[in-house]
């Protein structure tokens, strides 16, 4: 039994489906998490989806709504407490642990099955049912659009916040906004690959891309592709390979990916420099 | 006479409790070249911020271009300083420069062929071209300190504020760059505000120096400020000004002028 027999059941379907919208938003997101330095964001607010989740279990048996709600309100948090970028790293680490430990509380008054919150945490693929597929491309065009929209003033405010400012962008507020495109992003891709693996599709192939161009359309058209090839991919080898689950392939692709950007990113960067003085010289010469 | 291209009247600013300066009044007309001096913390860079609109005053009036300042006006040209990006940052040169046309504006940096002349065009002015399409990361700081005077003049701005744009440049570089801030504000007239911590890059084209020390500040042309009298006013000790061929060199007995300008000896040789 290999990939073409799964792909006749709609479980399998929904699957690729699923993680290819996952993979296209996260993809987007990715770049601007980098030139940002938001890793760590990434990593609070989907772990923070699993306290979400579960609470979602407990009151409406519905993870997705209770860590999509869980995810706006830690964003909200980290917005209002984490303004400046040199106490935002202990804001997220003091919320995510304090969120955790809530998390826990929670589970201890969940008696249905035990997989269901596990699924959670390392994501379960195979059981989305078409209205969540809805919800999920709902959600992928909505990050679109409104990264599409703030596109030009987030990467300056991103790159540049001073001059950003001078030139009368409001960098705070396209601060929030994005934290909070970045929270429905992350717990759309904690449904599929799960809470603990977010970073691979969020943060991986971004910085992968980044190491093979240094045009930001470039590198943003290769981080979704990179994302796309690892969910999807990782997907179809688990068909293939029963016995591992698809969130660890999916993973293996995507370091793959970044092992490889690393290795030829040098060689990339040298070419596209090639220039016959170093910049000193260059520079000395010319002035 | 035209009327001044930077105006401040009585102007004060107060950040929380603290007063940082009061009373300045100051007028730039067409082509004046001004190094604001001081030591930090005394608010060079406030200022700059209050002619940027980012920063109301607490007293007094503040005009630019005959209106109060605000922010994303493109007729006011910043120059901030150095800055360390990341080695792998994605941005080329090129990006850098054309946030100062589009950069505030919403949706997507698609190819436009009018912003390509013109990115190409202020890239060529300054001397940029070769590294355009380099990561910024890995360009030097002067190259970058060019890219930051390009992405400034893409707003043909009538005044030039640039706060320590020299700051951790070698000597060539620095020349470069002042250089490159002097050809414009001999072309088109914009009066330059040029924050400093180090006077003497500067000297041969600085017109006036306003210089605040703690509160206190004087404006005035380089040899009327630049003396010991007028400093150990300012400072409240006693300050020595030694004028070492076409550089000032400011001195003080007691261990009080931490970041003064051309405090620290230099190697490099005289102009």
């Amino acid at each position: 039994m290999g990939i073409g027999f799964y792909l006749q059941f709609p479980f399998a379907q929904h699957a690729l489906e699923a993680a290819f919208l996952v993979a296209v938003s996260c993809g987007l997101i990715g770049p601007f998490v980098i030139t940002r330095t938001m890793s760590f964001a990434v990593h609070g607010t989907s772990e923070l989806a699993f306290t979400g989740a579960v609470a979602g279990l407990l009151v409406a048996d519905n993870p997705l709504a209770g860590a999509l709600v869980g995810a706006l309100v830690v964003a909200t948090m980290i917005g209002l407490l984490g303004q400046r970028a040199s106490e935002r790293d202990s804001t997220i680490g003091v919320i995510l642990a304090a969120g955790l430990g809530l998390g826990v509380f929670l589970l201890g008054y969940y008696h249905g099955y035990a997989s269901e919150a596990l699924n959670i945490l390392f994501g379960n693929i195979f059981g989305i049912s078409s209205s969540q597929i809805l919800l999920l491309g709902l959600i992928a065009v909505a990050v679109a659009a409104v990264l599409t929209v703030i596109w030009r003033p987030l990467l300056f405010a991103s790159v540049d916040p001073d001059v950003a400012r001078a030139r009368g962008v409001r960098t705070g507020l396209l601060g929030i906004v994005f934290l909070f495109v970045l929270a429905v992003t992350v717990t759309e891709a904690a449904q599929i690959v799960g809470t603990l693996l977010v970073l691979s599709l969020a943060i991986t192939p971004a910085a992968a891309a980044q190491r093979l161009s240094p045009n930001p359309f470039t590198v943003t058209v290769l981080s979704i592709a990179m994302a796309v090839l690892a969910a999807d991919g990782g997907l179809l080898l688990s068909f293939q390979f029963a016995t591992v689950k698809p969130s660890v392939l999916i993973v293996a692709i995507s370091f793959a990916f970044y092992v490889v950007a690393r290795l030829v990113g040098p060689a990339v960067t040298a070419w596209r420099r090639h220039r016959p003085a170093g910049p000193e010289m260059a520079e000395l010469t010319r002035g | 006479m035209t009327a001044p291209l930077v105006e401040l009247r009585g102007a004060a600013v107060r950040l929380g409790t603290r007063t940082l300066w009061s009373e300045l009044d100051l007028a730039l007309s067409e082509g004046e070249f001004l190094a604001v001096l001081g030591p930090n913390g005394t608010g060079k860079t406030t200022l700059l911020k209050v002619l940027l609109g980012l920063v109301p005053l607490s007293a007094g009036t503040v005009e630019v271009n005959g209106a109060p300042p605000h922010a994303g006006n493109p007729e006011v040209g910043y120059v901030p300083q150095q800055q360390a990006f990341d080695r792998t940052l994605p941005i080329r040169g090129r990006d850098l420069v054309r946030f100062g046309v589009d950069g505030h504006r919403w949706g997507l940096p698609l190819h436009n062929r009018a912003t390509r002349r013109r990115v190409d065009a202020v890239l060529e002015a300054v001397g940029a071209t070769d590294y355009a399409d380099a990561p910024v990361g890995l360009l030097s700081g002067g190259e970058q300190q060019r890219l930051r005077i390009a992405q400034a003049l893409l707003g043909d701005p009538t005044v030039l504020l640039c706060d320590e744009p020299l700051l951790a440049l070698d000597m060539a570089s620095q020349r470069a760059v002042t250089r490159l801030i002097d050809e414009r504000r001999r072309e088109a007239g914009s009066p330059v505000v040029f924050v400093t911590h180090e006077v003497n890059p500067v000297l041969p084209y600085v017109d006036r120096i306003l210089y605040l020390v703690r509160g206190r500040w004087a404006i005035g042309a380089p040899a009327e400020i630049l003396t010991s009298e007028r400093l150990s006013a300012l400072y409240g000790i006693e300050v020595d000004v030694v004028k070492v061929r076409d550089r000032y060199l400011v001195v003080s007995a007691e261990d009080e002028l931490p970041t003064e300008p051309g405090a620290h000896a230099h190697h490099d040789h005289a102009h």
